[in-house]
């Protein structure tokens, strides 16, 4: 299991416990998030990563432990200061009945404005440049209402950029997204992360595909992490089978040289 | 797929939004966005509402011309002219138009906050605890109007807090306050129907046109009382309307736009339910009102979300208008004013999603 020491992270947590009420998730978890990283938390279902996620989001309040965001405890920031560093994507969201995608996207706008200042000049570029960014700049004037999912989701993601935060923090971007959606926004992903210079941090369902796009995996089971690092030094069979319970063999990724999960055909290995 | 990100249009970053327009002043350090269609439409709502309440001066069995209402409001004109309109006419729909400014306002709140259409101060268990209240002192303790009124605010804000304590669970959802909502009317309806039974008939009556409320014979006592709540409260609530829109979201979603979204719910349910108690003890629980009018006002202003201040507007108008048909339809017999607030607002609710799914627009 690696674990390596990361010089510079201006998101990270220690000690953390993490509850709903008397149901405790995590206990004494720590974690770090290295910048300028596309961090993927994979990990079986209920393991905890979404759980992980809020508390790195100060959505859920850690019940012990501190998250830190730039040296500072998360929950000391005034709630817009730490909506102008760190972005988050839920897993839903609710669109208002009839509202139009540039108004949507207006709205990650929030965090920079006040009562006499509603609607920047500054504003207006920002949200046409998150439009363009993300591809929705041609669906500006149409309803959300009447969008597909991979739009929709696209929009939602167009309005966390406008909010302009050096941190995205994504809660599981491809669910509800057939095959060429979610590649669709994982490249969109890769690109905001290469190109854009934003440190991204996504919990993510299929490992294939955070093996492509992750440049540091975070591994977690039961509510502990069990590895990080680099998905090609990280994961391997064994680690795979402990994790999910399941057998499989790893092969070379022939596309992008990065591993891949092949499970063991049970009904030929038992015969 | 390799050119996700395509060139910066030739526009230069222009956005068009739906329902607003940008007005920047001092080169651009101040910027306002102002909604056309929702300034219509408020525009209209107080030209209706003071029209409203001139015709509901100058009208009755002691009509008084239009002309001569404005001189008999400020004292001038004939001694019956301004005893009429300063000493019954004005304060009584002066009082309709506060109190339907109350409900509207806080009716928007609460279906902002439990995220359902049908949210209404009664989904939080307060028209129910107000309504037990009064009808508790009425025939329990024979009250007069202050004590009832006194009693209906106590009994509703305990109420409230007992169903916010009871469906609180690590933050407020929408559909647990309406569960819980549910469950506490039941009970304290069983009180009072329990009591009914026990009651002698002309207290029970009394009980009854109490609970079916009321603007008959209200005075400037109760428009300064309801004025108050509407003056303190209004701005408080007006100031929030902006967290709340974006609260309708998703609380994630709001939360990480940087939207304090429990201290924003906590405050707006204790204002609103303030300011329905005020509107209660004076008027008791109109019906409707509440319920109809932010629906009303944010299918006229197409703006996608609550609109509080054109549900304030909304309720006035709609609590004016009924008031006078209250009074007149039936006139010299007075009808209580709930029972027209739900056929007023009710029909012109019907009619208007009609139309929108006619139009398909739903």
């Amino acid at each position: 299991m690696t674990t390596s020491a990361h010089a510079s992270t201006r998101l990270n947590g220690s000690g953390l416990t993490l509850a709903y009420e008397q149901r405790v998730i995590s206990q004494d978890l720590a974690v770090a998030i290295p910048d300028n990283s596309f961090t993927v938390i994979v990990g079986p279902n209920a393991c905890g990563k979404s759980t992980l996620l809020r508390a790195l989001s100060r959505t859920l309040k850690p019940s012990q432990g501190q998250v830190l965001l730039d040296g500072q405890v998360i929950g000391s920031y005034p709630a817009k200061e730490v909506a102008r560093r760190l972005g988050l994507l839920p897993q839903t969201s609710i669109a208002p009945d009839g509202i139009g995608v540039a108004d949507l996207v207006a709205r990650g706008r929030y965090p920079h404005q006040g009562f006499l200042r509603q609607w920047s000049s500054r504003d207006e570029e920002v949200v046409a440049e998150a439009m363009e960014a993300t591809g929705v700049a041609a669906l500006a004037e149409r309803s959300v209402d009447e969008l597909s999912g991979g739009q929709r989701q696209r929009v939602w993601l167009a309005m966390v950029l406008a909010q302009q935060t050096p941190l995205l923090l994504l809660d599981e971007p491809t669910t509800y997204l057939d095959i060429a959606h979610q590649m669709d926004m994982l490249d969109l992903c890769a690109q905001l992360h290469s190109e854009r210079g934003h440190t991204l941090v996504a919990v993510l369902h299929d490992l294939n595909h955070a093996c492509r796009y992750a440049t540091h995996l975070i591994v977690m089971k039961d509510g502990a992490v069990v590895a990080e690092g680099d998905p090609a030094s990280v994961v391997t069979a064994e680690l795979v089978e402990y994790v999910f319970g399941l057998p499989v063999r790893v092969i070379d990724d022939p596309e992008t040289h990065t591993p891949m999960i092949v499970p063991v055909d049970r009904r030929r290995a038992g015969r | 797929m390799t050119t996700l990100i395509s060139a910066r249009s030739a526009e230069g970053g222009r956005v068009r939004l739906r329902t607003a327009w940008a007005l920047r002043l001092w080169g651009g350090r101040v910027s306002v966005l102002v909604r056309p269609r929702a300034l219509a439409v408020g525009l209209v709502l107080v030209a209706v509402s003071v029209a409203v309440v001139a015709l509901s001066v100058s009208v009755g069995d002691y009509a008084i011309p239009l002309e001569r209402v404005p001189g008999a409001m400020l004292g001038f004109g004939e001694r019956l002219d301004v005893f009429f309109v300063q000493g019954v006419r004005l304060p009584r729909a002066l009082t309709a138009v506060a109190v339907g400014a109350s409900l509207g306002l806080a009716g928007a709140v609460f279906q902002s906050l439990s995220r359902n259409a049908l949210g209404s101060p009664d989904i939080i268990g307060f028209t129910s605890g107000a309504a037990t209240g009064a009808v508790a002192a009425i025939l329990v303790f024979g009250a007069g109007r202050t004590v009832v009124s006194l009693g209906a605010i106590g009994a509703g804000l305990a109420t409230a807090a007992l169903v916010y304590l009871l469906a609180m669970k690590g933050g407020v959802q929408g559909y647990r306050l309406v569960l819980v909502g549910i469950g506490v009317s039941a009970v304290l309806g069983a009180v009072r129907d329990y009591l009914m039974t026990r009651a002698d008939l002309t207290d029970a009556m009394g009980a009854q046109i109490w609970m079916i409320g009321s603007l008959n014979g209200r005075g400037w006592g109760e428009v300064a009382a309801v004025c108050a709540g509407l003056v303190v409260l209004g701005p408080l609530l007006v100031g929030l309307g902006r967290r709340l829109r974006y609260m309708e979201l998703g609380e994630d979603t709001a939360r990480g736009l940087g939207v304090p979204t429990q201290v924003t719910q906590v405050v707006a349910l204790a204002a609103a339910s303030a300011l329905t108690g005020a509107a209660i003890a004076v008027a008791g629980p109109i019906g409707f009102v509440a319920l109809a009018a932010p629906q009303l006002a944010r299918r006229l202003a197409r703006s996608g979300g609550t609109t509080l201040v054109l549900s304030g507007l909304m309720g006035a108008a709609l609590l004016a208008v009924a008031d006078l048909v209250a009074m007149r339809v039936l006139a010299p017999a007075q009808l209580p004013v709930g029972v027209v607030t739900a056929v007023i607002g009710g029909s012109y609710l019907l009619w208007l999603l009609y139309t929108e799914w006619r139009g398909n627009r739903a």
